[in-house]
């Protein structure tokens, strides 16, 4: 099995953002860490490695920082690492990350199976798996809580999908794209063994030109949405009233009255 | 600027999802008088066309063919990709679902146009539309244009209002074959078992009555699901109460979750983490419960409670039962 993992670092879930009059967006001191969704894709990656033989690798698109990145994922248990980055790629939007994401899987070759969490938590677009599946012409799994079955000799897959109104089992054929979403599994700590491989692995960087990446679908200057101002939500207006009374009965009775004067119940 | 609109309106064993609907309204006022054509495929899908126009569209088009019917991403986009093709719209909408998602992404491959996911405003600045998203799980806000035409954009769940239906509304229904036949399409749905039915779906709740860490373990959530029954609410929960394993993923609110955006949010022991906060600030009301007078859930909570929510909650249920004649 060949499997590729997509996976993006981005500020640590818990950093506190602060965005200036330019929009621009920074995180203080906080972790830049591989987005939590894509540790689950990792973590399936691998274990379907384990099952079936064959490699992970892992891609990213980003700058030269992102290698941290990379090598975490390597840490955890994939197996080889490409960076995929070059100054032209600046400022791309979802569209333009597939296109970016679709060559680099690409000129990898004989791919089995690509995996990405559901969304990145920077943009939070989830566009990016459908798209990559498009521009590949390869089926789509999105929203994968389980592989019931993964069959390499007749290249078959069978998932289970987790949408609004339940669980839906989908079959379809290799080569193929999977989002998965957080139940599917709990990702591994790095092993010792794999840091020590990790922090000696030297991660190639592909430019544009390596994965044949068009100069004309890519980058600020074509990427076709942009974002033109980015700005803290409005704060929320008002003090917490606070609710006390003699007994649990008269703080309801005192609550009641609010929320049904609110006209929200 | 007038602009003529394709909605795709997503639906689930013949009938359509409310997403849909908030989203053919906003499409309306975003029209100023250019046409909206909703698109509708699978089953029922001529009678769901009509009440469509019913709550906006100027007219649909349809397709029922069996291939259809069980919604999957490549009979769907490529039909969608067709339709957009052949009426050119310069703005697809389409509900931001997982379904909304993945149709508005692979229709931006297609038609090599860009996409906005999870749009919560929509205003014109001269001839651009621009578009407010929540980005980093809500923390931020963004505007966003578009380049393209078409420009497609999914909305949020809630953030528009459900339109109000003109009785007797005509408008054509046209019917078109599909794209793909069955041997072209490699993906085949096996099954489908509809969760929580009966529940109320957190996406779509007005309100949402939510348990965290304080609530200890899986008995907990019983005086939270007795209330939420009571106000006919849907169940939410943390993080740490769905790691501990007291209630299913499906209800979690968060970073990791759900986001959502209920008239009230009515938070049981759940201090507030900022993951849990992305998840549920944009609620209209929020109530928190909890017994640390520091947490830091009250600065977002327009009322508080200081105290035990194994008193409070079952209190509040017996009082609201009794206000709501249940």
């Amino acid at each position: 099995m060949n499997i590729v993992v997509c996976a993006k670092q981005v500020p640590d879930s818990a950093a506190t953002l602060k965005v200036d009059e330019q929009s621009r967006v920074s995180w203080g001191e906080a972790a830049l860490v591989i987005n939590p969704w894509d540790e689950y894709a990792i973590e399936e990656a691998i274990r379907l490695k384990e099952k079936f033989g064959g490699k992970v690798t892992v891609l990213t698109v980003g700058p030269e920082q992102s290698k941290e990145a990379l090598k975490q994922a390597v840490a955890m248990g994939c197996d080889e690492a490409q960076l995929i980055s070059d100054a032209a790629f600046e400022g791309s939007d979802a569209l333009a990350t597939t296109h970016i994401l679709a060559q680099a899987i690409k000129q990898l070759g004989g791919v089995d199976v690509v995996i990405f969490g559901k969304q990145a938590i920077d943009g939070d677009t989830g566009l990016v798996p459908a798209g990559v599946a498009r521009r590949l012409n390869w089926p789509l799994l999105s929203y994968v809580a389980k592989i019931d079955e993964l069959n390499p000799g007749s290249k078959s897959i069978k998932v289970t999908r987790l949408l609004e109104e339940g669980r839906q089992s989908v079959g379809s054929k290799l080569p193929v794209v999977l989002s998965v979403v957080k139940e599917i599994n709990e990702p591994r700590y790095p092993s010792f063994m794999n840091i020590r491989k990790a922090s000696k692995l030297q991660i190639p960087t592909l430019n544009a030109a390596a994965i044949g990446a068009e100069a004309g679908k890519v980058g600020a200057a074509h990427a076709a949405a942009q974002w033109i101002k980015v700005f803290p939500p409005p704060a929320h207006a008002g003090t917490c009233d606070i609710i006390a009374g003699d007994s649990p009965q008269a703080i309801a009775v005192s609550l009641a009255d609010k929320l049904l004067a609110e006209k929200v119940i | 600027m007038a602009h003529n609109i394709l909605v795709w309106i997503e639906t689930f064993r013949g009938k359509a999802v409310p997403v849909s609907y908030e989203c053919l309204g906003e499409a309306k006022k975003l029209a100023k008088g250019g046409t909206v054509t909703a698109a509708v495929f699978g089953e029922n899908a001529t009678a769901i066309a009509h009440e469509a126009i019913t709550l906006g569209a100027d007219r649909a088009i349809v397709c029922e063919d069996a291939t259809l019917v069980d919604y999957r991403a490549e009979p769907t986009i490529a039909l969608l990709a067709k339709v957009a093709i052949d009426l050119k719209p310069t703005v697809i909408m389409a509900g931001a679902s997982t379904r909304g998602r993945d149709v508005s992404s692979g229709l931006a491959v297609e038609l090599e146009a860009g996409a906005i996911a999870d749009c919560i405003a929509i205003e014109e600045q001269g001839d651009q539309v621009v578009v407010t998203r929540p980005v980093y799980a809500g923390k931020l806000l963004s505007h966003v244009v578009v380049k393209t035409t078409p420009l497609i954009i999914t909305t949020r769940s809630r953030a528009f209002p459900m339109p109000e239906a003109v009785a007797g509304k005509f408008g054509e229904v046209t019917a078109v074959a599909p794209v793909l036949s069955e041997d072209q399409i490699l993906t085949k749905s096996l099954g489908f078992t509809v969760e929580g039915e009966g529940e109320v779906s957190l996406n779509d709740a007005r309100i949402i009555v939510s348990g965290g860490r304080g609530v200890g373990g899986p008995e907990g959530f019983k005086p939270i699901v007795e209330l939420a029954k009571t106000l006919g609410a849907a169940v939410g929960a943390s993080r740490a109460a769905v790691d501990a394993g007291w209630i299913p993923y499906a209800h979690q609110v968060g970073q990791t979750g759900k986001t959502v955006a209920p008239d009230l949010y009515i938070a049981n022991g759940i201090s507030g983490a900022i993951q849990h906060q992305a998840g549920m600030r944009t609620a209209k009301i929020i109530v928190a419960i909890n017994k640390d007078a520091e947490a830091p859930i009250f600065k977002l909570a327009r009322y508080g409670v200081v105290g035990d929510l194994f008193q409070i909650v079952p209190a509040l249920d017996a009082e609201f039962k009794k206000r709501l004649g249940k």
